[in-house]
């Protein structure tokens, strides 16, 4: 008997003919971006008018794979790409999709002032807790006492809390899922593209062929049943106690929704404030 | 017009960039000379001490720089005695009375003390002395014409002080022509030391 | 196309080159900006934060070089006509972007006020020392092209160059200023608009679905398209078939490298903008750039002036280097002269250039100055003998 041709719902936001992806079996980059593909569907964006913008590393291949203006930078720099691409146009929606050595390492920098700034963009940030495209080696968000390439006996560097750093650096959305997650992270993704200013969301990965793997922490399947049962939903939890260990529980959830002017909306306001009439907006690129 | 080379200094604060752009405006935006004005930039431009360097000449200007000023404007005590020494002999220099002690003078300048600050106070504005300072450069050297330097003025200060800067330039104009005239009608007369005022 | 009237400002002007290049950009079209302040370079864009809000378009302080220049990068495929401005240690620092754009053919315009350095250098003072990191300082093997300006007046005039020209060839153009030109003031005059001629972008009339972003023309170079406009298209700084999917593969990496230096490369004669005089029944010729020309323009005339005939071959493309040309020149000479702000870049060259056909004497100077013309004379004199 044939088997009747059944298409994924998400396939058309995928670039087929790039089909198969790098990814390793039991890698969450995969889920994350069918999570994303359902909230594209959810929002009713407009998807000609949505750009994706990736850095360097696994995560950073996400550009790739969807169907969508994609640009894939170089490594730590999406953001700032991003932040052009936005205000040269912005009638576009700007999603940075990076891992978290891209992000919080080598383009940490560009992220908290994306996040003062409150540039209008969308920043999912797929925390693996390694870098794994290279090979394993720690990242700043390794957590203490986790074993990878670098540090082959143990993590003595503390880690990054990449929510309370979002929040502290000004973010307007700020909240963390893992990949066990799937329906509260595509609501989350959808929350964002309805949501003015710079807006981050974590989500945990696993990496068994990197992480999980070197710390005897066992495969894809394993992580997702540790992340079902350490996984804490608290809403609005104060992010500065969202700190990760190796083997402890994760809080998720949705911790920070505020409003404030983004960058453009400040800029033009101050400037119109100034010049009153002699001010010109920027005209829109692209019809 | 041969090719001139002009210092102005003196320190921050008294609008020594803005003489030598007037100057450096009027020779080649309003004449049909040309100009070049560089300054000097950086922490060592900061604080107290301030210079600006501009060439004019009938014909394009190469090589950028002042080597051998022709005619140095001296606002302070400290530019006078940094810069009075690299006046080509012959040379003009226009100090402001009330700032500068004229002391061990080379040989062969011309110098003139001009009581700018005075001048600038009569007009109810200290401040516009260096504008007082450029008019009388334009009376004592008729290298410019007064009234492509009067456009230079009027073009470079804030609209809000445009007459009192133009009153200020017609003042040291006046004064400049009234007590040595426009030497660049005797371009052979005997170097020498002469007084405006206060000068010995 | 006609430059747009709103940013250009007509008339004539008393400005230094720092404040004439940013009118340049202006009126080249440039709506987007992004800087990180650094001595001598700060000008530019100060300018450009002043004057942007009456025109139309968008100025932003990034946190660092990194950032903005790959800032401007996103605000093209934005749609804008952008650049950056930095100097020295600032420019080692774009070095990555620089290579991101060649790779991603993004046309855009990168300011160096070149000071002395190495590392933080002389701030203040001028040099002529990045000219080969302008050519070789991001990884790989590319082609860009710089123009060294050595006036206010040519800081305007050449900005709307090197803007045409990275649209044209869709590269990233170096505009290789220097202290001393950038700030030095002397008369502008910004021509009407409808007397600037400006190179539009390169953007395909093809309708998505038939539309291939890394496709070539005949002269190598492909059509643009921008984020939003339906196409869903992929950029990437791997290497990447015409489709612009990452492709790694020695074949694909051949086809592409060969093409994006190839396109330069092959317009080399028509992109070279340069100065010649009385090079036919010289014995010797000054080759200079940047603010070293109008030295080596004194120290030529100096040189007329004891009877000496020299020629003049000043390079305003520096990059690709107007290399046939001067094979040809050196076979009617005896001995090229080539005074520089840096110990000895461009001499190289020249001397590469020459083939062994004419003499090469580099006239060094480690920057914080410009030369003495008599240095230059000596140098002449030296290359008679």
């Amino acid at each position: 008997m044939k088997e009747a041709a059944v298409i994924n719902p998400v396939e058309p936001f995928l670039r087929m003919d790039r089909m198969p992806h790098i990814w390793c079996p039991g890698c969450g980059i995969g889920t994350t971006v069918n999570c994303f593909a359902r909230a594209l569907i959810e929002s009713g964006a407009d998807l000609d008018r949505l750009a994706i913008v990736s850095g360097i590393g696994c995560t950073g291949r996400v550009a790739g794979y969807l169907k969508l203006d994609s640009f894939h930078t170089t490594h730590g720099r999406a953001i700032p790409f991003a932040t052009g691409l936005k205000l040269a146009n912005p009638s576009l929606q700007v999603v940075v999709y990076s891992g978290d050595g891209d992000l919080f390492a080598i383009g940490g920098n560009h992220l908290i002032h994306a996040a003062r700034r409150n540039i209008d963009i969308k920043v999912v940030c797929v925390n693996n807790l390694i870098y794994a495209m290279t090979g394993g080696q720690s990242a700043p968000t390794t957590p203490p006492e986790a074993v990878t390439t670098t540090a082959p006996f143990g993590c003595y560097e503390p880690a990054f809390n990449l929510p309370y750093l979002a929040e502290s650096a000004g973010a307007s959305y700020v909240a963390r899922w893992t990949t066990y997650h799937v329906r509260q992270l595509a609501r989350s993704m959808n929350d964002v593209l309805h949501k003015n200013g710079f807006c981050f969301i974590e989500v945990l990965s696993p990496c068994p062929t990197l992480y999980q793997r070197r710390n005897r922490m066992g495969d894809g399947l394993d992580t997702m049943k540790y992340y079902k049962e350490h996984s804490k939903t608290r809403h609005g939890a104060a992010t500065r106690d969202l700190e990760l260990s190796l083997h402890g529980d994760i809080i998720v959830g949705k911790f920070v929704d505020r409003e404030r002017p983004d960058y453009l909306e400040a800029m033009q306001h101050r400037l119109r404030e100034q010049l009153g009439e002699r001010f010109v907006e920027q005209e829109a690129v692209c019809a | 017009m041969r090719l001139t080379e002009i210092r102005v200094a003196g320190f921050g604060g008294q609008g020594v960039i803005l003489s030598a752009m007037v100057i450096g405006k009027a020779a080649c935006i309003y004449e049909n000379g040309y100009a070049t004005l560089t300054q000097n930039f950086g922490p060592e431009a900061r604080g107290s001490a301030c210079s600006a360097q501009v060439i004019l000449s009938d014909q394009p200007i190469l090589y950028p720089y002042v080597v051998r000023p022709d005619i140095l404007i001296a606002m302070s005590q400290e530019a006078y005695t940094r810069f009075t020494p690299e006046l080509k002999e012959g040379g003009l220099l226009l100090v402001e009375q009330d700032l500068v002690r004229i002391s061990d003078l080379p040989a062969g300048i011309r110098a003139y003390s001009v009581p700018a600050t005075r001048l600038a106070e009569e007009l109810g504005k200290r401040m516009v002395l260096n504008i007082v300072m450029v008019g009388c450069f334009a009376g004592v050297t008729g290298l410019l014409d007064p009234e492509a330097l009067r456009r230079a003025v009027a073009d470079s200060v804030p609209p809000g002080s445009k007459e009192l800067n133009l009153r200020a330039f017609e003042k040291g104009l006046e004064y400049g022509r009234a007590k040595v005239g426009p030497l660049a009608e005797y371009p052979d007369a005997e170097p020498a030391i002469r007084a405006i005022e206060g000068l010995s | 196309m006609q430059a747009d009237p709103k940013g250009v400002l007509t008339g004539a002007h008393f400005l230094d080159g720092d404040q004439a290049c940013c009118e340049g950009a202006l009126a080249a079209g440039a709506r987007f900006a992004a800087g990180y302040p650094i001595t001598p370079s700060t000008e530019i864009v100060e300018r450009f934060a002043a004057r942007i809000p009456t025109i139309g378009g968008v100025f932003i302080q990034m946190e660092d070089e990194l950032a903005a220049s790959i800032a401007i990068l996103g605000a093209v495929w934005g749609g804008a006509k952008a650049f950056t401005v930095t100097s020295g240690p600032g420019f080692s620092l774009m070095m990555e972007h620089i290579g991101y754009a060649a790779m991603t053919e993004t046309p855009c315009v990168f300011v160096n006020v070149q000071r002395g350095g190495p590392s933080t250098g002389l701030p203040t003072l001028p040099a002529q020392a990045d000219m080969m990191q302008a050519r070789w300082g991001s990884h790989g093997d590319y082609e860009i092209i710089a123009l060294a300006p050595n006036s206010p007046q040519e800081c305007f005039d050449l900005t709307i160059q090197a803007f045409n020209l990275s649209e044209e060839y869709r590269v990233p153009v170096m505009f290789m200023m220097d202290e001393c030109v950038g700030h030095m003031t002397e008369k502008v005059e910004i021509p009407p608009a409808e007397r600037i001629e400006i190179r539009p972008r390169r953007h395909t009339s093809r309708l998505p679905g038939e539309f291939r972003p890394y496709e070539a023309n005949g002269d190598g170079v492909p059509e643009m398209v921008h984020a939003g406009e339906g196409y869903r298209f992929h950029v990437t700084g791997l290497t990447h078939d015409e489709q612009g999917y990452p492709a790694m593969n020695p074949q694909a990496q051949d086809r592409l490298v060969r093409r994006l230096k190839r396109k330069v490369h092959d317009a080399a004669e028509r992109i070279a903008l340069y100065e010649e005089e009385n090079t036919e029944a010289a014995d010797v010729v000054v080759v200079s750039y940047g603010i070293t020309s109008r030295v080596a323009q004194r120290a030529i005339e100096m040189a007329r002036e004891k009877g000496i005939p020299v020629g003049k071959f000043r390079l305003i493309t520096v990059w690709p280097f107007p290399e046939a040309h001067l094979r040809a020149l050196a076979r009617r000479t005896k001995a090229f002269v080539v005074p520089e702000l840096n110990c000895g870049q461009i001499a190289l060259e020249v001397e590469r250039a020459a083939a062994g056909h004419a003499r090469t004497i580099p006239v060094t100077h480690a920057g914080g100055s410009v030369h003495q013309p008599e240095q230059i004379l000596e140098a002449i004199a030296e290359a008679l003998r």
